[in-house]
């Protein structure tokens, strides 16, 4: 009886057994090994910063060779490197950790409100109504909508209404650089800690009219950088941030306090 | 005639397996959101739940009460069902690879289906001869694909609407699939 029972059994499950085995052969879908590989190195937020359509793909196109190494901005110079050794690819320029930084100090005290704006809470809606609440028109309109596309919750609402980006947080997607409709925020170097916060084009008699923080291009940061880092352009001093050294001058020269 | 009609309308829609019987709700929650995939799985269910009511029935009676092993039915059947959703899932994974993504988790999942175990288990307890047996797989699992193309229609239209942030989501889809089972209910009476 008991005999008759594990024959059936055993009999069911090598039955079962080869015709998988047999299926599997003939079914087989050819996939790359090294796909999974790189796919198993990433970030996985399918946050979408590389350009394709979650990470399952930017795998298959790179190892394809249509994406690059360093693609995945969030996973870091480290895996790219990972990545670069799967390929057998050269590893590029060495990649710096980026993370998302607000490029404006325009808060409820400093830039002056136009109207009050009191539709729906959404930064693109306020700028189509009478060009934006505020005075300054390059400035945050201060609506949240960084804080909403952020895949890692990194941004929030600080208490002067500009958003804050919690570095540690933040993976450098460039979500929120992209959705923002006024390009107040710009991914910077994680290791540069003076930004220029304006972003204000107009003549500096303009700039003071809208904001008591505002850059009025007055060139005192360029001319004391002892590493002749900062230049104006547009109105608006500009780091570049291959030469910045984190001295910390432009802080102490600028009258406004428009660098930090 | 008329008693494989009954069969099929019973399964179906009187008996409907997840909205009276209660089998098969993990994946009834789980492929609703779209319509799309909710079509894709209940195809696969069908054709798993169909060739599972064949393969089972044979096994019933040429093996295990051939040799009066009733005891193993319930071992034997999930065997003959994990090794089915498996063909099904190498099939699948070669044919459309769109389907196999869309369905994801869910495929496995079918092996875990008490819809798929249950109506191996009631094709015995009804006595069904070999014709009726598959037909009422085959009902059964449609049964079930049209419980989960209208959850998922209905869901689909919900994206749209504004819902209290309490109710979205899993517990709208619950209340939902309450009042679908309460409607279902009314097909009782024609039987």
């Amino acid at each position: 009886m008991i005999v008759a029972a594990v024959i059936t059994l055993a009999g069911l499950g090598l039955i079962f057994g080869g015709a998988l085995a047999y299926a599997s052969q003939k079914f087989a879908v050819e996939v790359d090994p090294k796909v999974e590989e790189v796919r198993e190195l990433l970030a996985g937020a399918n946050c979408g910063a590389c350009g394709c359509a979650g990470c399952d793909q930017f795998a298959e196109e790179v190892v394809t060779g249509n994406a690059p190494v360093t693609g995945c901005t969030p996973a870091g110079a480290e895996v790219a490197a990972k990545i670069a050794e799967i390929l057998g690819a050269d590893m590029p320029v060495d990649m710096e950790r980026q993370v998302a930084q607000l490029k404006c100090v325009g808060d409820c005290n400093t830039v002056k409100v136009k109207h009050i704006y009191d539709g729906a809470r959404d930064c693109r809606a306020a700028l189509m109504f009478g060009g934006g609440p505020i005075a300054c028109s390059f400035g945050c309109v201060g609506l949240g909508n960084c804080v909403r596309v952020c895949p890692t919750d990194a941004i929030s609402m600080g208490e002067n209404g500009l958003p804050v980006v919690d570095k540690d947080l933040c993976i450098g997607c460039s979500i929120c650089v992209k959705e923002c409709p006024r390009q107040v925020l710009e991914l910077v170097p994680e290791t540069k800690k003076h930004h220029v916060s304006c972003r204000n084009q107009d003549k500096g008699k303009q700039v003071r009219e809208v904001c008591s923080r505002g850059c009025i291009a007055c060139t005192l940061c360029v001319k004391k950088c002892p590493e002749n880092a900062i230049s104006m352009v547009n109105n608006v001093a500009v780091i570049d941030y291959s030469l910045c050294t984190n001295c910390g001058t432009c802080v102490e020269v600028c009258p406004q306090n428009t660098i930090i | 005639m008329t008693s494989i009609l009954a069969i099929i309308f019973g399964a179906i829609f009187v008996n409907n397996f997840v909205l009276t019987r209660f089998l098969g709700i993990c994946p009834f929650l789980g492929v609703s959101k779209k319509v799309d995939t909710s079509i894709g799985m209940g195809m696969a269910v069908t054709f798993v739940m169909g060739l599972a009511s064949l393969v089972t029935w044979l096994l019933e009676y040429y093996i295990l009460q051939a040799f009066q092993l009733e005891y193993l039915r319930t071992i034997v059947f999930i065997l003959v069902i994990a090794a089915l959703v498996q063909f099904v899932e190498l099939v699948i994974r070669k044919i459309s690879p769109v389907l196999y993504q869309a369905l994801g988790i869910f495929l496995p999942l079918i092996t875990t289906n008490c819809a798929v175990l249950g109506v191996a288990l009631l094709n015995v307890q009804l006595e069904h001869n070999l014709l009726e047996a598959v037909i009422f797989g085959v009902a059964a699992a449609l049964g079930f694909t049209l419980a989960l193309v209208i959850l998922a229609g209905i869901r689909e239209r919900l994206e749209l609407v504004a819902i209290p942030k309490h109710f979205r989501g899993v517990s709208l889809a619950l209340i939902i699939a309450g009042i679908l089972s309460i409607a279902f209910m009314g097909f009782q009476g024609m039987m």
